[in-house]
C-alpha cells in the first residue's frame, strides 16, 4: 500500500494553529476512510510565510495556502480522495524577487574575474565590439526601455544617443557611484558584490557613444567598494577588456577612478563633473546638458551604477526580454534598500509593478514590532512619504510621482506609528540644508527658513499660518532652484503636509506630538496607581522637577521639567507616562 | 629648514609628480595627503599651492567644500556615528547624546585628551544593522544606549590620563 504524505504548517503571523488543523485533518480522513492511506505530518517550516495554513501534498507537487478549518473536509474529499485540484487554494509559486542587477552578488567572488567570466561575464562586451555598430547598441537599449536608475528615470538610450550625436572627437562616460542618500546602499552592494558587471556596462556605454575614456566617481566613504573596483579594473586591463584594441577591434577604452569627498550635491550631474575636474562641486545651469558640454566641456554621459549593471544582460538576452519585465512605462527591475521598521532589512531586487505591500510584507516579512505601519518613504531627501492607504500601489516611476514621492535611487524606509511625520520632514530637510552648496538663493535661504519654521513647530511655538508659509517657500524652491537638490529639497515637507496635515495641526494647535518624538511637546507624569514611591525618579531627575512625599505621591512640575526622559527610563514599574 | 618641512616638501613633490598631467588632480592629491597625515595641515596646503602653481585660496575652497577633508588632526580613535535615516529612526539621536555626555565632546570635535574624535556621518551603508557606530574600522550594529559605555571603554581610559 503506497502511503501519501501531507505536510501541514500554519504560517499566520500571529498564531500557530498547526496542531488544531492536524486534528481536523485526521478527522476528515477518517470520515472518508483514508486514515491508513494518508500520513499527515506537521512541520516547523515550509518555506512560505504569512499565508495562513499551508498544505503541501508531497506526491502531487501541489501546495494550498490560506486554508481555513471549514475547508478541510472539502479538501480531503476532493483533492485527497479524488485527486481534483481546487484552484482557489492553489499557491502559485511566483518568486517575488527577480535578480538581474544583483545576479552575481553573493554568488561569485567579486575579486576574481574568472568567476565573473564563468557567469557569461564580458561576453556582452565581446558581442558588442565584434558584431554591433554603436547605433545597434543604442537601438537594443531603446527596445529594452531601460531608464536611468539614479532617480530621475530619463531613458538611457536617449541619453546615449544625444551624447553620440554631438559632433566632437573627445567624449567621456562617467559612472556615478557617489551614493549619498541616507538610508540607501544599493550601489555599494553592487560595487562590492559584482564590480565587473558595472565595469562591463561602462565599457559598452563608451563604445555606444564613441568615448575613449571613462571615469568611476566613487564615494570615498566606501573604502571596500573603492578597493574592489580598483582590483577589478586592474584585472580587466590584464585580460585585455580595457586598454587598446579590445577583442582585437578598433575600439580602445580606459577607465580611471576619481573619489568623491562627501558632498551630496555631487550626485547632480553638473556638480559631479565639477568635482571630477577637481573643483568645488557646485552645479551650473542646464542647458547646455552634459551630453553637449560636460566634462572639460566635452560631451559626457553620466550613468548610475545600477543602470550600468543592467547593460550586459540586456545585450545578451535582448532588449525585448528586458521589456517583457515590468510595467508599461517602467521596464525591468529595481533594487531597493529596504530598511527601517521592517523585519528583514536588506537589498531587494523586484520587477517594476510589484506593490509596496508585497515588498514590505512578503519580502520584508512585515513589521518589526506590533506597531502598525504608518508610511513608507522612498527617494530619500528628494522623495516623499507614502501613507499606508496606498500600500497596494504598483511601484513604478509614474505611480510614485503621482503620490508625491519619487523612485529615487532606491531607498525605501518603513515607518511605524512611533515615527512623527513632522520630525521626519525636519530630518530630511535638515539634511538638504546641510548639503546645499549655497550657490543659488532659493535653496540656500529657502531651505534654512523652512527648517527654522519646522523647528518652531516642534518646539511648541508653531502658528497655524506656518503651514501656508511652508507651502509657499516650498513652491519657490521647486520653481527657482538651480539644481535638483534645491528643487526637490522641500518634497518631504510637502508630502508629509499633504498626507499628515492633521499631525502638523496637532503640533501647532494642541501642542501635542502623538508619537512622543518631539520632546518639547511631551509631558511626563507619574501614574499614581502604578507608582511604588521608590523615589528613583526623584533621585535621577537632573533638574529636581519631581516633588512630593510617600503619602501624597510624586508629581512632575511641567514648568521645571526639561523633558530629558530620564525618569521614564529609570522607572522599573512603568509608572511614568508620556503625554 | 627643519627635517619635517623637508620631508613634507619631498612627499608633496612626489605626489604632484605622480598626478602630473592628469587633469582635475587636486581632489585626488588631497585624498592622498589626508591619508598620509590624517588631515590637511596648513604647511602642506601651502607647499601644495607652490608645487601645483595654484593659489592657496583655490585649494582651501575645495578643502572646505567637502565634508571628507579635515583641517585639524583627528583624535586617536574616530567615532563615526551614523545619522542615516534608518539609524535616525532606530535611536541614533539617543546614542549621540549618550556619547556627548560620556565624553564631554561635541560633534566634529576631539576630546581634550585626544583619545576620541566624534563625527556624525550621513550613512555608513549598513542600514540593516541600525543604529550603527563605527570606531576606527570596527562597526558596532544594533547598539543600545546601555552598551555605549562598554564599547567606548574598549579603547582605553578616557580622561584619566588627561
Amino acid at each position: 500500500m503506497d502511503e501519501k504524505v501531507i505536510f501541514l504548517k500554519d504560517t499566520s503571523a500571529d498564531a500557530d494553529r498547526t496542531r488544531d488543523f492536524y486534528a481536523s485533518f485526521l478527522n476528515a480522513l477518517r470520515e472518508c476512510g483514508l486514515e491508513d492511506k494518508v500520513q499527515v505530518v506537521r512541520v516547523a517550516d515550509i518555506g512560505i510565510y504569512n499565508r495562513g495554513l499551508v498544505v503541501k501534498f508531497a506526491d502531487k507537487d501541489i501546495v494550498y495556502v490560506n486554508v481555513e478549518e471549514k475547508d478541510i473536509k472539502n479538501i480531503v474529499a476532493q483533492t485527497v480522495k479524488e485527486g481534483k485540484v481546487i484552484e482557489k487554494f492553489l499557491f502559485k509559486d511566483e518568486p517575488k524577487q527577480l535578480r538581474i542587477v544583483l545576479r552575481n552578488c553573493g554568488e561569485i567572488n567579486p575579486e576574481n574575474i574568472d568567476e565573473y567570466i564563468a557567469k557569461d561575464g564580458y561576453r556582452a562586451l565581446c558581442k558588442v565590439v565584434s558584431d554591433y555598430k554603436p547605433e545597434d547598441v543604442i537601438e537594443e537599449l531603446k527596445k529594452s526601455g531601460l531608464r536611468g536608475r539614479g532617480g530621475a528615470g530619463f531613458p538611457t538610450w536617449m541619453k546615449w544617443k544625444f551624447t553620440r550625436q554631438t559632433p566632437e572627437t573627445q567624449k567621456y562616460v562617467i559612472c556615478n557611484a557617489d551614493e549619498g542618500d541616507p538610508g540607501a546602499y544599493m550601489d555599494r552592494g553592487v560595487l562590492e558584490g559584482d564590480p565587473h558587471s558595472v565595469i562591463e556596462g561602462l565599457i559598452i556605454a563608451g563604445y555606444a557613444i564613441g568615448a575613449s575614456k571613462g571615469y568611476f566617481y566613487v564615494r570615498a566613504e566606501y573604502p571596500l567598494a573603492v578597493e574592489r573596483v580598483e582590483k577589478a579594473l586592474k584585472q580587466a586591463y590584464d585580460y585585455g577588456f580595457l586598454g587598446k584594441n579590445i577583442f582585437d577591434s578598433d575600439f580602445s577604452f580606459d577607465i580611471d577612478i576619481r573619489l568623491g569627498a562627501g558632498a551630496f550635491v555631487c550626485g547632480e550631474e553638473t556638480a559631479l563633473i565639477a568635482s571630477i575636474e577637481g573643483k568645488r562641486g557646485t552645479p551650473r545651469p542646464r542647458p547646455p546638458y552634459p551630453s553637449v558640454k560636460g566634462l572639460w566641456d566635452k560631451p559626457t554621459s553620466i550613468n548610475n551604477v545600477e543602470t550600468l549593471a543592467n547593460i550586459a544582460p540586456i545585450i545578451l538576452k535582448g532588449g525585448q526580454w528586458y521589456a517583457s519585465i515590468g510595467t508599461e512605462k517602467s521596464k525591468g527591475t529595481k533594487v531597493f534598500a529596504l530598511t527601517g521598521k521592517v523585519k528583514n532589512s536588506g537589498l531587494v531586487e523586484v520587477p517594476m509593478g510589484i506593490t509596496l505591500r508585497e515588498i514590505v510584507f512578503d519580502i520584508g516579512g512585515g513589521m518589526l514590532s506590533d506597531k502598525g505601519i504608518k508610511a513608507i518613504q522612498t527617494g530619500g531627501p528628494s522623495g516623499g512619504v507614502i501613507p499606508k492607504e496606498y500600500l497596494d500601489t504598483p511601484v513604478d516611476y509614474e505611480n510614485l510621482q503621482k503620490l508625491g514621492s519619487i523612485m529615487g535611487s532606491g531607498g525605501m524606509i518603513v515607518m511605524d506609528e512611533d515615527d512623527c511625520m513632522v520630525d521626519i520632514a525636519k530630518f530630511y530637510l535638515g539634511f538638504c540644508v546641510d548639503e546645499s552648496c549655497g550657490k543659488c538663493v532659493p535653496c540656500r535661504i529657502g531651505g534654512y527658513q523652512m527648517l527654522s519654521i519646522l523647528n518652531k513647530i516642534t518646539e511648541s511655538q508653531g502658528q497655524i499660518e506656518d503651514l501656508d508659509k511652508l507651502k509657499r517657500i516650498a513652491l519657490a524652491m521647486q520653481k527657482a532652484s538651480l539644481c535638483a537638490l534645491g528643487q526637490t529639497a522641500a518634497n518631504p515637507v510637502i508630502s508629509t503636509i499633504k498626507y499628515f496635515e492633521e499631525e502638523y495641526r496637532d503640533h501647532i494647535v494642541n501642542k501635542k506630538c502623538r508619537s512622543h518624538k518631539c520632546k518639547h511637546l511631551v509631558n511626563y507624569n507619574v501614574i499614581q496607581d502604578r507608582c511604588k514611591r521608590c523615589k528613583v525618579c526623584v533621585i535621577n531627575c537632573p533638574v529636581n522637577a519631581i516633588s512630593g512625599d510617600k503619602e501624597k505621591g510624586f508629581f512632575v512640575d511641567p514648568k521645571v521639567c526639561v523633558r530629558c526622559g530620564k525618569c521614564f527610563e529609570v522607572c522599573k514599574f512603568n509608572a511614568i507616562a508620556k503625554e | 629648514m627643519t627635517e619635517n618641512t623637508k620631508n613634507m616638501q619631498e612627499e608633496i613633490a612626489n605626489l604632484v609628480e605622480k598626478w602630473k598631467g592628469k587633469e582635475g588632480n587636486l581632489i585626488m592629491i588631497l585624498h592622498e595627503l589626508q591619508n598620509y597625515y590624517g588631515y590637511i595641515p596648513r604647511p602642506a596646503a601651502l607647499e601644495l599651492s607652490r608645487a601645483l602653481e595654484t593659489p592657496l585660496a583655490r585649494i582651501y575652497e575645495v578643502i572646505t567644500f567637502y565634508n571628507f577633508f579635515k583641517l585639524s588632526p583627528p583624535g586617536k580613535h574616530t567615532i563615526a556615528l551614523c545619522m542615516g535615516t534608518a539609524c535616525y529612526l532606530k535611536g541614533a539621536p539617543v546614542l549621540l547624546n549618550e556619547i556627548k555626555n560620556l565624553l564631554n565632546v561635541e560633534e566634529g570635535q576631539t576630546t581634550k585628551d585626544g583619545l576620541f574624535q566624534l563625527d556624525v556621518v550621513r550613512c555608513l551603508g549598513c542600514c540593516g544593522l541600525a543604529p550603527v557606530i563605527k570606531i576606527d574600522e570596527k562597526v558596532y550594529g544594533k547598539v543600545q544606549k546601555s552598551q555605549v559605555m562598554g564599547i567606548l571603554s574598549e579603547y582605553g581610559n578616557h580622561n584619566q590620563e588627561g
